[in-house]
């Protein structure tokens, strides 16, 4: 496996056009987190033309609904939610700047166009790890929308947060990739 | 008539909601090690040592496995000859819930369809209840993660497409699913009975132990059979590739209606969880 590259957002096109699919990155600094119902909240914002939370430009979006942080401790378990749910928002959350997003799963071939032609990437975190990836994060704050608890907007402080490139701005898929190596059945 | 106050019942799911969220099974653990030994990609190694971490982690902290605490759902097995005081069965049950994600720092993760409102403490809880001889009550909590959930399905097939058609169905539902469920998971599969019974017999089939055999000589052959082409399709841990997409497949079948074929797959995550008490 290749060497970790650490990054440390706000990202901008040459950050993220050097990514390829495979690296594994660490991340320090500030991400935010944001699932469906913020989502949809800030796509509706975009559309009306209003002032976002948070100003998306070379930022990254965590695709995460962490559970409640016990006495002590910043946050609970928080590793990635399926991200395409989020593919009919992101496209236009790319063009306003967003420049990397977290999750698992496949992303639509809309997410990955709109990766290409505004330069931003897709990261895969661990599923399922989420009490492991807590650690990486230090710090975390609801800035927007409390009232949907899990789903609110926050603002992490991550520390060597470990994740892949699955999508890079050349329009790669590491998912299509690494299954086309390991697969044994034969192409229809 | 045995009397058993509902507080005990709420008292018990309340513990067991904390403790299958935080306390990966043996079972579980043993098979993602299995997986370990088996795996052939770099990757997929790194990620199944990572699934054995943060199940260590999770355990010795308190933490929960997964942020996704999940749908509470709760299978009872009641004896005939137990009358619960105090207050409903189902009360008792959806208190229990409300306690434990409260206590456990457990997420909430239960919504209204159309407002997408939060409930705020997790209920209501599914519950699957059965009458049983005796006087006892089986309790068995198994909260289950929306991003497995969302892979599954139930599909009504014709009796002509067979042993085949089902094995079919349910390799190409793990294929399409890809890398979205968290793999490498566990593949339920319930066929006959009704539509809603084939469902309620895969969720069934992901109580039984990793690991473990069918009873039924047949289906232990159709399980590793089905498991081997699961693994062929080599999406493995996480979708990144590899040998291990799935640990294991778990069949539950029973007789259906003579023009039908019903086949429901549910697919269960690596963080498998459940946990259950006698009282």
């Amino acid at each position: 496996m290749n060497d970790v590259i650490k990054l440390t957002p706000p990202l901008t096109d040459a950050d993220v056009e050097k990514l390829v699919i495979g690296d594994r990155v660490e991340i320090t600094g500030v991400i935010f987190t944001g699932r469906d119902a913020a989502h949809k909240r800030l796509v509706e914002l975009l559309k009306e033309e209003k002032e976002l939370p948070f100003d998306l430009r070379g930022q990254i979006i965590y695709y995460v609904g962490p559970s409640p942080a016990p006495p002590g401790r910043p946050v609970g378990a928080a590793g990635p939610t399926t991200s395409y749910r989020m593919d009919p928002y992101a496209p236009l959350l790319i063009e306003a700047g967003l420049k990397g997003m977290i999750g698992k799963g496949a992303r639509s071939r809309e997410v990955i166009e709109a990766m290409k032609e505004y330069k931003a990437v897709y990261f895969a975190a661990i599923g399922g790890a989420g009490a492991l990836m807590a650690r990486s994060i230090k710090k975390a704050e609801v800035i927007a929308y409390p009232e949907l608890g899990p789903e609110a907007i926050r603002r992490l402080e991550v520390v060597n947060f470990p994740v892949v490139v699955v999508n890079d701005v050349r329009g790669n898929d590491l998912y299509r990739e690494g299954v086309k190596r390991y697969s044994r059945v034969k192409a229809a | 008539m045995r009397e058993i106050d509902a507080s005990r019942i709420t008292e018990a799911v309340k513990e067991l909601c904390m403790k299958a969220n935080m306390h990966l099974g043996g079972d579980v653990l043993k098979a993602l090690e299995k997986a370990l030994d088996e795996e052939e990609s770099p990757q997929g190694r790194d990620i199944l040592e990572k699934l054995i971490l943060n199940a260590k982690i999770a355990r010795e902290e308190s933490i929960p496995i997964c942020q996704d605490t999940g749908f509470a759902v709760v299978f009872v097995e009641l004896g005939q000859d137990v009358h619960i005081t105090g207050s409903s069965l189902a009360e008792a049950i959806n208190e229990g819930v409300r306690q434990g994600y409260a206590e456990g720092y457990l997420r909430k993760s239960i919504c209204h369809p159309f407002t997408r409102q939060n409930t705020g403490d997790n209920t209501p809880a599914v519950v699957h209840v059965e009458i049983v001889p005796g006087d006892r009550v089986k309790l068995i909590v198994a909260p289950k993660g929306g991003g497995s959930e969302n892979m599954s399905r139930v599909t009504m097939l014709t009796p002509a497409a067979g042993i085949e058609g089902i094995k079919e169905f349910v390799v190409k539902r793990v294929k399409e699913s890809g890398p979205n469920p968290c793999p490498p998971t566990i593949v339920g599969v319930g066929i006959g009975g009704t539509f809603e019974m084939a469902a309620l017999l895969a969720k069934k089939s992901l109580l039984r132990e990793l690991g473990s055999k069918n009873k039924d000589p047949e289906l232990q052959k159709l399980e590793a059979e089905w498991l081997e082409a699961i693994n062929d399709l080599g999406i493995g841990p996480q979708g990144l590739g590899g040998r291990v997409t799935s640990l294991a497949v778990h069949i539950e079948m029973m007789p259906c209606h003579i023009a039908s074929l019903p086949v429901a797959v549910n697919i269960q995550c690596h963080a498998a969880r459940h946990k259950e008490i006698e009282l």
